[in-house]
Formats: C-alpha cells, structure tokens, sequence
C-alpha cells in the first residue's frame, strides 16, 4: 500500500520535473554538448560547405594562438581586479547598511540600484564618463591638476582594461554587499558586545568574530562573481569591443567574434568548450573550500 | 494563514562601534555609498536634459545652462524606441510568467517528494546559475537558425525562461521548504491529490515569492544581451539594451550623446521603478538563490 504510495508520489514528482528539465536539458545540455561535437570539425561557414573532421586540430590551434592566451590573460586580470576590489568595497557598504541609522531602507534601496540596471546601457553611460573628449573622469583629473592633457582612457590598453574593470566594479559591487548584508545580519549581536567588554577594538571584532563568520558568505559571493566576470561580455563590447587592440578581449569577446565575425564554429566550439572546462575545475575547487568552511562554521 | 518569513525579522544586530566613531563617521560613510552608487547614474540624468553645446563644452558644464527634453523628442521621433520598450517587456513578462510556471512544480518536486537522484539534479541546478551564456549561444545559434526562429520573439523567450529557471527553483524551493509541512498533511488526510493541493493551497500560499522569483526573473531578461544581439537584427524586432548600444554603434562620426543619455534614462526607467518598489523582495531573493542553495 505505502509502495504505491510512493510510486505515485514519484511519478507525480517527474512529472513536475519534466518540464523544467526538459527546457534545460535544451537551453544548456545540447549547446555545451553540440559545442564538445563541433570542436572537433573544421566547419567555417565563410569558406567551406561542409565540416570536416579534424580531431584535436582545433585545440592545437589553440595552445599556438596568441590571441587565445591574450584573451586567457585579460580575462584573469579582469575578474582578479574586478572580484577583489568589490570584495572590499562591497564588504564597506554592507557593514555600513548593516548600522542603524534613519533612513536605511531608503539608503539600501539606492546602494542595491547599480544591480539592478542594463549593463549594456550601463556600458553606455561609461564608456561616456571615460570619454577622451568632454569625459568627466578627464575633466576632474584636469581640475584638480592631476593631469595635464586628456586621458584617452578607451583609446590605450592599459587604462582601457582599467576603464572596463571601474565600470564592472560600479554595477556588481551591490550584488556581494547583499549577501555580505545577509550575512551581517545573522551573526548574533550578544557576540560583539561580549567581545567589546573584554576590550576588543571594532577592528579586533571585524577580524575575529565578522570576518569568520561571514567566511560562507564571502566564498559564494566570490564564485558567483568569479563566474560572471569570466564570462563578462555585454559591459566590453559595449564600451570597447575588446579593443584597442586587443587590450580588453576577454575570453567570451574572443569567441564572440570567432563565430559572428569569422563564421570559424569549429574554433569557436573548441574555444566554448575550453572556457567550459576552466569554469567547472575553478567551481569545483570552490566547492570544496566552501563546504570545509560550511562544516567549520556550522551549516548556516 | 502561515506568516512568510520576512527579512525585518532577523534585521537587528548592533554596530560594534562606540559612539563618538558613529555620529562622525556613519554619516560620512552613507554619504559615500550613496554618491558611489548614484553619481554615474546623475552624470547620464543630466547630460539626457542638456543641449549639444553643453553636451560637448570642455571643460565639462556641470549643471545644464538650459534644460532641454530635445533628445528625449528624438529618441522617440527618429527611432522606434516604443517598439524597443514593447520588445523588452513582452519578451521579459512572457518568460518571467513561462519561469514561474515551469519553474515552482519542479521547485516543489525538489523541495518534498523523495525522488531518486534529487540531489545530483539540485546540484546541476546551482551548478547551471554560474554557467556564462556564451557557453551557450553558439549551441543556441544553430538551434535559432534550424527552426528559422531568428527575428522572432521566440529566439529569447525560450533561453530567457530556461536562464532563469535554475533561479527559480532555488528561490522557490527555499520557500516551500519553510512552508510548515502539516499543511499538506492535513491536506491529503483531506483527501487533496499532490495536484490539487499544489493548486488550491500551497500557489496561494506562495504567491509573496512568486513575485520576488518573478521580478528577478524580469529584472534578469530585460537586461540581456548577448542573445538578443546574436539572434533578433531586425531594427522593429530588438530589445532596448540592444537597440542603445547600436545608437553609438551606427553613428557616422559623433556618437549622439544626449540621445544616448536619454535612452538610457527611459530604458533604466521600468528597472528603477521595479527596484524602489519591491527593494525588499529582491533582497530576500538574492539571498534565497545564492546563500541558501
């Protein structure tokens, strides 16, 4: 009796599944798998009708491509730079949120604003700030006399990578201050004020007692956002198309281009399943630091 | 009724600091993150209602000298922006509705019946969310061109539900495991079917993270733009982070700044709202999909 039970209740259990995993095993299975498949073809729709197969070929060209590795290298930088400096100014604002004060809702209404908005236009909205003409970033420096001609700040590598790293900073920032908020406001008050009588400084609790404990919290706003700006695509082509030479091409403007400039799918497959690989070993490894924190702290 | 948790409950904790630090600091400090979260958004407010020459004066003209709604005129007289903001809402609003309805029965499923292999599909799940979407346009791209489906709304729908359904089943699942489970205990002593309890008690029950769910599922398909570029190039048919980032794209020699500023503005504007409405539920939302999955 209690069998059939749970057969009905399994079968009732797939049933509400099926859907959902049907439109996945669609949107995310095949294109990954496709990709694994298509990258051992030399299939380029500008030049020749049908694939052929050529094995590894793809990925040899790969391991001799210096664009490939410029963009490996830009990619890093990239999400290194980016990850890091609103790791630290996200955490600012989430320990300012977390203080009372009147108005605060309001106040973590706008501070949760850049999130939320387009980053293609956000895009827009930079690469006008950085603009070498009538930018404002150029005329505060000017200004304040910190330069004394323009920066041309989309026009030369250094402080265009510079430039796109800014931007990403802005609009993800809120994203990890929400869920260091989150976390704030789970750690028990009663913790501080223990440790204050003992004579602890605010700095001594900040490293002690929130740095700790917020460790969960840290890791998975660290690899949401790790695989974000791995994968960063709109905010680049937007404000530099990966350029100037090259400068700013990350892995997903790279592959990009391969497939909608130069039509190369079989590379563009080999360069998709590349990127694939890098993400799942960093997620993996991130995996198990996360759950031996998630086992130190107790499960929160 | 069940009360549903909400974030106002677990919203105290003290600020380790002393006083004096406090009533200097603290103000300072909010100062800053309001400027560092505003300030871009003020420069492009303000550059949409300024004229061509204050536009382009260096050194820059702070404050508009005249104000003018000229390039706000333009956006909407030159180019199709209606049919832009039409696009991005039918698109985001049938594949927010298309999430929630694929997305809740799987969420439940995962949430209370015991099935066989749940955990590897959870984990493949959370697993999903992180996947960049460039991983899947090239898989996508060849699917839009066999089933001839470029330039239709289809092309995005479709990808738009399924980014989002991993979101959603982790959203939803955090709420449906807090739902107390006499509930549908005394439901099926009742005699309610999983079906019929699903419909008539346990939707009503979560239609709060229903909207939370939905709104980030909104927010989410609005903002795309990797495949609304690669997938939809006919100029009545595109979405508004598409059709903005090609009017600096399509221009001869100077890029419009102002009507670019503009169409920011208007494009932002739907977002804002959303987000000074609900700041709450996106919040609770964020928290429930990463933290808690």
């Amino acid at each position: 009796m209690s069998s059939t039970l749970e057969t009905r209740e399994r079968r009732t259990g797939w049933l509400l599944l099926a859907p959902a995993l049907i439109l996945l095993a669609l949107v995310y299975a095949y294109p990954i798998a496709r990709s694994l498949w298509l990258s051992l073809f030399n299939q380029n729709l500008g030049t020749e009708l049908q694939p052929v197969f050529t094995g590894l070929d793809n990925y040899v060209r790969m391991s001799g491509d210096g664009r490939f590795w410029q963009s490996i290298l830009n990619t890093s930088v990239f999400t290194v730079a980016s990850v890091l400096i609103e790791l630290v100014i996200g955490m600012g604002i989430a320990l300012v949120l977390n203080q009372s004060f009147p108005g605060r809702g309001a106040i973590r209404t706008i501070a949760i604003l850049p999130w939320a908005l387009p980053t293609a236009l956000i895009g827009t909205t930079w690469a006008w700030i950085f603009n070498d003409q009538a930018g404002i970033v150029n005329d505060i420096l000017l200004r304040l006399g910190l330069i004394e001609t323009g920066i041309n700040w989309l026009g030369n590598p250094l402080p265009a990578l510079l430039s796109v790293i800014v931007a990403d900073v802005w609009k993800t920032t809120p994203f990890i201050s929400i869920l260091l908020l989150a976390g704030l406001q789970s750690i028990p008050g009663d913790l501080y004020e223990a440790h204050a009588i003992d004579g602890a400084s605010p700095w001594q609790s900040f490293r002690q007692i929130t740095l700790p404990l917020l460790m969960p919290q840290i890791l998975v706003a660290t690899l949401f956002r790790f695989a974000q700006a791995f994968g960063i695509f709109d905010l680049i082509q937007v404000m530099t198309s990966g350029g100037p030479g090259g400068a700013t091409e990350t892995v997903s403007i790279y592959i990009y281009a391969t497939v909608m400039r130069y039509l190369d799918f079989g590379y563009g497959a080999a360069l998709v399943v590349v990127t694939f690989v890098v993400l799942v070993l960093v997620m993996a490894i991130a995996a198990f630091f996360l759950s031996k924190v998630r086992a130190a702290t107790g499960d929160r | 009724m069940v009360p549903l948790p909400s974030s106002a409950a677990v919203e105290t904790s003290p600020s380790p600091s002393p006083l004096s630090v406090k009533k200097i600091v603290l103000p300072l400090a909010v100062i800053l993150v309001v400027g560092f979260s505003l300030a871009p958004i003020l420069w492009q407010v303000l550059t949409s209602v300024k004229t061509n020459a204050d536009i382009a004066a260096v050194p820059n003209v702070y404050l508009p000298t005249r104000f003018t709604l000229e390039h706000y005129i333009e956006i909407f007289r030159r180019r199709p922006f209606l049919s832009y903001m039409l696009n991005s809402f039918m698109v985001a609003t049938i594949s927010t509705l298309l999430c929630l309805l694929i997305g809740t029965p799987a969420a439940y499923a995962l949430a209370r019946l015991k099935l066989p292999g749940e955990q590897a599909i959870l984990a493949i799940v959370l697993i999903i969310t992180l996947f960049p979407y460039i991983l899947l346009f090239l898989g996508l791209l060849e699917i839009v061109r066999a089933l001839g489906l470029a330039n239709n709304y289809l092309a995005l729908v479709i990808p738009y539900t399924a980014i989002n359904v991993p979101l959603t089943i982790l959203v939803m699942r955090s709420f449906f495991q807090q739902l107390p489970r006499d509930l549908e205990d005394s439901a099926k002593v009742d005699g309610y079917g999983t079906w019929q309890m699903l419909a008539q008690i346990l939707v009503p029950l979560t239609v709060p993270a229903l909207v939370t769910t939905g709104i980030l599922t909104f927010i989410s398909a609005w903002n795309e733009f990797l495949f609304a570029l690669t997938f939809i190039t006919r100029e009545s048919l595109k979405t508004i982070p598409v059709a903005v980032a090609q009017i600096s794209g399509t221009a001869a020699f100077e890029i419009p700044y102002g009507p670019l500023a503009a169409a920011t503005v208007v494009g932002t504007l739907p977002l804002v709202a959303l987000v000074l409405l609900f700041q709450r539920r996106i919040v609770q939302g964020l928290t429930a999909g990463a933290v808690k999955g």
